[in-house]
């Protein structure tokens, strides 16, 4: 349970701030011009084309593992579907690979009311998922509610990071 | 945040930690803060004089006045003499000057002293008198552990409440909560166990997953709660004085909001299988569930009538959470909040009277309480988080959950919402407190 929490937070930080040493593998270092490295991205996948495992690592549209909706709202903002739409590209290309959504919600409304809200975000991302090809042996869906936030002001700026679903491989092949 | 900041964060974290892990995990064990904040005129005033040592009696650890003094005053319905203006010192009824405690406007005076006992034995003598009156309304003693004194005191509160009140006193309770430490994915969490005063702390379960939800079996010996440690929300039940403990609901999805019926045979909870929470009830002796609502909102937080009928339960059916009835055998739920945005979690006073709730409004989360007679509802705390309710067995005060910062913390309320006590943990974030039902000698 604990190392794909790890693993998935090292992305998410290595993709928030583009840190060159996140990637060692597939990703070759281009230095720029004002001396920092960035990290290539791969084309993003045609219909025809096919994943490596490594792209998930690699991949900036697989990197991309959260998932963030509106206040008590569980539908899935069209600028997520890209990124869904990849991950369940992988699925259905790497059968025995699994994932859990882990559903949050902010700090606002009851604790056990945000169990039921993280676990419909959950399932949103989990049923988009499922419609864009991964089966239903391969989602796994875990609610947290308010209990695992990123983030701990009592502002909007926090909460919107608190409301979310995070996209955690279990197996990647 | 840079990957490298971000190790040496997750560093402090592991180290605040390590060096917190030898530290107690409870409530301060300063004199917690009484703050009363918009008068008490309609308060008793009642003098409760230091009580004094029989020859023999080694002197104490703690002041059994003071406590009692502490009780009283955070109820709402005393305001006891402070310390400093008490000027005689009577430990029996036969010295009190009545005259001096009519001129301090005294409505009640309690004396008392402690003898030594057999074994660590304490006997604490107390006397309970109307000082327009002149006369003697209680004499009793309590006996108990030296180690205990505090435990006394409050039982000694309890009785002076019952005696002037009229109702049983709820002082010698202890209430359960929710601690964590640390930020991130290095979190520690507690449940925890105190006196109903914040003092004694006693961990019951820690764990590095969330733990939510505590709710104490009728007879006090039990708490039901919900742990991550699994991997997924469970339902555990816990006994405290053992630590023995069993997993009663670890389904697919949500098993969460667990609630003892008032007769202790069945547990209501909210369970998911994975679709949405909906309202269910347990034998436990059997452990065979019923569904009692099927809803596609969300349905949690049940908790029971005192009859035992009826179930109190928050849903959004109608778009927001609001609070719903239903028959705990099943059956139509029906609306019973109309006031405010969306209001959830609710704590059932004793005589069915009232219902405390978690009220929002905007951003704003305050504790209100319907009076179920003339459907008034009304807000007794002045918070922006407010939330978890929690009805003190004899419906005298009400315990919530507060934010400060980026850390919870406790108020224990008076029920009319103008005395407030704020129960403060060291360090770490508190939540989700629970009162516990009135307390068995032995317990």
């Amino acid at each position: 349970m604990k190392l794909p929490i790890r693993v998935i937070l090292t992305a998410v930080i290595a993709s928030v701030t583009l840190a060159a040493c996140a990637s060692k593998t597939k990703p070759v270092p281009v230095a720029t011009d004002n001396g920092t490295q960035t990290t290539t991205t791969t084309t993003p996948p045609s219909n025809t084309g096919t994943y490596s495992v490594g792209d998930l690592d690699t991949d900036s549209c697989l990197r991309q593992r959260i998932v963030y909706f509106d206040f008590d709202k569980t539908d899935i903002k069209s600028q997520f579907q890209a990124a869904i739409g990849c991950h369940a590209k992988y699925l259905r290309q790497f059968p025995g690979a699994r994932v859990t959504l882990e559903g949050n919600a902010d700090e606002r409304g009851t604790r056990e009311y945000n169990l039921g809200l993280g676990e419909r975000r959950g399932n949103a991302v989990s049923g988009a998922l499922g419609s864009g090809g991964a089966s239903a042996s391969q989602l796994n869906t875990v609610s947290y509610g308010e209990e695992r936030p990123v983030c701990k002001e009592h502002s909007e700026d926090c909460w919107q990071k608190n409301r979310r679903v995070e996209i955690v491989y279990t197996a990647k092949q | 945040m840079t990957t490298e900041t971000f190790a040496r964060f997750a560093m402090a974290c592991l180290l605040a930690c390590c060096g917190s892990a030898a530290v107690a995990q409870g409530l301060n064990s300063d004199v917690p803060t009484i703050d009363i904040k918009n008068g008490t005129a309609t308060a008793t005033p009642i003098a409760v004089v230091p009580f004094g040592l029989e020859s023999g009696t080694p002197p104490p650890q703690t002041d059994v006045a003071d406590v009692i003094r502490a009780d009283l005053n955070r109820c709402g319905q005393f305001r006891a003499l402070a310390k400093n203006d008490i000027v005689e010192f009577p430990t029996r009824g036969e010295e009190i000057k009545f005259p001096t405690w009519n001129m301090l406007k005294q409505a009640y005076i309690v004396v008392g002293r402690e003898v030594q006992g057999t074994g660590g034995d304490v006997r604490v003598e107390f006397e309970l008198f109307d000082v327009a009156r002149q006369q003697r309304l209680q004499g009793l003693s309590i006996s108990g552990q030296a180690s205990d004194l505090r435990g006394v005191a409050h039982q000694i509160a309890d009785l002076i409440y019952e005696k002037i009140i009229g109702v049983r006193g709820a002082f010698w309770t202890r209430i359960a909560y929710v601690t964590a430490k640390g930020t991130g994915t290095n979190v520690a969490y507690a449940l925890m166990v105190a006196d109903s005063d914040g003092y004694n702390p006693q961990t019951v379960v820690n764990s590095r997953q969330p733990l939510m939800s505590p709710a104490w079996s009728p007879d006090g010996r039990k708490i039901a709660y919900v742990s991550f440690e699994r991997g997924n929300s469970s339902i555990y039940i816990q006994e405290i004085a053992t630590g023995s403990r069993e997993v009663v609901s670890a389904n697919k999805g949500i098993n969460g909001a667990p609630a003892f019926s008032p007769d202790g045979t069945k547990l209501a909870l909210a369970l998911s299988n994975g679709i949405n929470p909906d309202i269910y009830v347990m034998d436990l002796a059997t452990r065979h569930t019923t569904q009692i609502t099927k809803h596609f909102a969300i349905d949690t937080e049940p908790v029971w009538t005192p009859d035992g009928q009826k179930l109190v339960f928050t849903s959004d059916r109608s778009g927001k959470a609001q609070l719903y009835e239903a028959p705990a055998a099943g059956g139509d739920a029906t609306r019973i909040t109309f006031s405010g945005e969306s209001n959830a979690r609710a704590s059932i006073s004793y005589d069915g009277k009232k219902i405390a709730m978690a009220q929002g409004n905007g951003n704003v989360y305050r504790i209100a309480v319907l009076d179920r007679a003339t459907g008034e509802t009304k807000a007794i705390s002045t918070g922006g988080l407010d939330e978890s309710p929690s009805f003190a067995p004899n419906a005298s005060m009400i315990l919530y959950a507060a934010t400060e910062g980026p850390r919870g913390v406790l108020f224990a309320v008076s029920a009319d919402g103008r005395v407030s006590q704020r129960l403060v943990l060291a360090d770490g974030d508190v939540r989700e407190p629970a009162w516990s039902p009135y307390r068995q000698r032995g317990q």
